[in-house]
């Protein structure tokens, strides 16, 4: 599941119906005919097991039988030192995660899609095609493929930064508790970038060309023309994947698991709320799966996530102007 | 006009920063494909050089093939991913028309409950997910992962599909209607066909996150039998970590089909995004 999946986040949620649209009352048969395939897969298959996660978080298994504990996995989630532990870790490791994603995702992807949109660029499809390739791919593709770039073994890297006299610069970088979040984490930068470009880039070229030819009347041009007329512009865009991609980090998974495996080596240093589900309702070499556990992890990432959607959607995109051409 | 931007110097600029990041980009991948070509000594000693007579070697690919599980890992993420395109392009594209086409009174709560699914990672529901696939014995089969890739691509496929269907001429509808044309002929003989360009964007939407994922083939369906690519992949390389040359092949193959459906669909793929976001 990509962030691909929540593109349509931003659009206006009553009213689905045309405003011609035809009354109800002789077609009601119909409409339930149309609706039932999708809202039984959706339901019986999401919306019913969502819950019910929410809902195994309250119980526990004492010798095969499931019996209601009301809060006590989360008393001890948060309380008890070999669940709290790794809560916090994995929660402050998220948030790293998040912020260096905030801090180069959005700028980087800012710049290229400034660039592209300059007005008769060559080479403009061929550039997108290529900045957007690394989305397309597997977490494990991505993964095991920096994981051999970076490897001492192979030498690549040392052997890149050999050629331009840095070879001292070097480390196993993916291997070091201090530096392997950090590594992980513009691995999936690299990765995830071509979202943020494709959907800026996007937003500039719906600029209108009366906004910029007036601009430029007033004499801002270049970079003073980007920053007081088009960025102001695009803010919601940069809203929009930010937030995109706050619920694609905080459930993230797939790229760590690959990487360092389920226990989030070296020494948990890389281990993000995804992985630590993962372990816990699952099982691995150190601990049998709990699957109540694992719920009430799964209920903290939902709290999570549900305050970071509401704080956008209630707090910051209310805010931003949007302006109507 | 702006000098600024029409100044060969800055363009030339423009073009050596994009250059490099293209190369950023493609680097990586091209050095996996080019190496997995190499006999083990070159993928060590010369790791930046093309393959050439001397260092010209398949035997990571005959590792990988003579595995012979390959093949049908390909075949199973082809079966999950068909399969659940097809569901969601169907049952999509029915209840996007009931919300475009029918006012009825649960019209916005539906649109609600909907995007409940957008906002909410399935995967928060696994646990739960899980004790049911093992109830209705559909844990290691294709259509435990389908049903899971179903429910997941549902919701933005009912909204994108929606919104396109509005702009079907109504009047068009109900000239059909005059005719005595059913609404199911309506739906699979006017409105779909006109909407196809909209069908194919949800399509590579909903393809490449069902495509790449690792979570659910892990949780919902290791078996040997069910391993997609993307699993089948991950337990491959974990399983020969030490034998380069199949590790270098393992990851070529994984990534040679999706490079071939990104450069046919790229421009279809890059529209639909775009499409989207100035709307």
């Amino acid at each position: 599941m990509t962030d691909v999946d929540h593109l349509a986040l931003d659009a206006p949620l009553p009213a689905l119906a045309a405003p011609g649209a035809a009354p109800a009352r002789r077609h009601r048969l119909h409409i339930a005919v149309f609706l039932a395939p999708a809202l039984l897969v959706y339901t019986a298959v999401m919306i019913v097991p969502l819950f019910d996660t929410l809902r195994l978080a309250l119980y526990t298994r004492v010798d095969g039988v499931s019996a209601f504990v009301g809060l006590a996995n989360f008393r001890a989630l948060f309380g008890e030192p070999r669940w709290s532990e790794h809560l916090w870790s994995a929660l402050g490791n998220n948030l790293v995660f998040f912020l260096i994603h905030m801090l180069l995702q959005n700028p980087i992807g800012v710049a290229l899609a400034a660039m592209l949109s300059l007005p008769r660029l060559r080479g403009g499809a061929f550039y997108r095609t290529a900045f957007f390739l690394p989305t397309m791919l597997s977490f494990v593709i991505v993964g095991f493929t920096w994981k051999l770039i970076l490897s001492p073994i192979w030498g690549v890297t040392p052997m890149l930064l050999g050629a331009v006299g840095l070879k001292g610069w070097f480390h196993p970088w993916l291997g070091q508790e201090s530096s392997a979040l950090i590594t992980l984490a513009l691995i999936s930068v690299w990765q995830y970038v071509g979202i943020p470009m494709m959907l800026i880039y996007a937003a500039l070229l719906g600029i209108p060309d009366e906004v910029v030819e007036a601009a430029e009347l007033d004499g801002i041009t270049g970079f003073s023309q980007f920053l007081k007329i088009k960025l102001p512009l695009i803010w919601p865009t940069i809203g929009i994947c930010s937030i995109l991609t706050f619920v694609g980090n905080f459930n993230a998974f797939d790229l760590i698991y690959t990487v360092q495996g389920a226990l989030a080596g070296p020494n948990f240093s890389t281990d993000i709320l995804g992985t630590f589900l993962f372990r816990t309702f699952f099982g691995n070499q150190l601990q049998l799966g709990d699957p109540n556990m694992g719920a009430a992890i799964a209920t903290v990432m939902f709290a999570i996530i549900l305050v970071g959607v509401s704080v956008y959607l209630f707090g910051i995109q209310r805010r931003m102007r949007r302006y109507q051409f | 006009m702006d000098r600024s931007r029409s100044s060969p110097l800055g363009r030339g600029l423009v073009h050596v920063a994009l250059l490099a990041y293209t190369a950023l980009c493609l680097a990586p991948v091209l050095l996996v494909v080019v190496n997995s070509f190499k006999s083990r000594r070159a993928i060590f000693a010369a790791p930046l050089t093309w393959p050439d007579a001397s260092s010209f070697d398949l035997v990571g690919y005959r590792t990988v093939l003579g595995q012979g599980v390959f093949l049908n890992y390909f075949i199973n993420s082809m079966i999950v991913t068909v399969g659940s395109i097809a569901a969601v392009l169907l049952f999509g594209a029915m209840a996007a028309f009931a919300l475009s086409e029918y006012r009825f009174r649960l019209n916005t709560a539906l649109g609600l409950f909907l995007a409940l699914g957008i906002m909410v990672p399935i995967r928060l529901g696994t646990v739960s997910i899980l004790q049911m696939m093992v109830a209705a014995r559909l844990v290691d089969t294709h259509l435990g992962l389908i049903l899971i890739y179903t429910a997941q691509g549902l919701p933005v496929a009912v909204f994108i599909l929606s919104e396109f269907m509005q702009g079907v001429s109504k009047d068009l509808k109900d000239a059909g209607r005059i005719d005595g044309l059913g609404e199911y002929t309506i739906f699979f003989r006017l409105v779909l066909p006109l909407v196809r360009p909209a069908l194919a964007t949800v399509a590579v939407f909903t393809m490449v996150p069902i495509w790449n994922d690792l979570w659910f083939p892990l949780i919902v369906a290791p078996g040997e039998a069910t391993r997609t690519v993307t699993l089948g992949a991950q337990s491959f390389i974990g399983q020969f970590v030490t034998n380069w040359n199949a590790v270098l092949a393992a990851l070529t193959l994984a990534i040679l089909p999706v490079l071939a459906l990104y450069l046919a669909f790229s421009r279809q793929l890059i529209r639909g995004i775009t499409a989207g976001a100035v709307k």
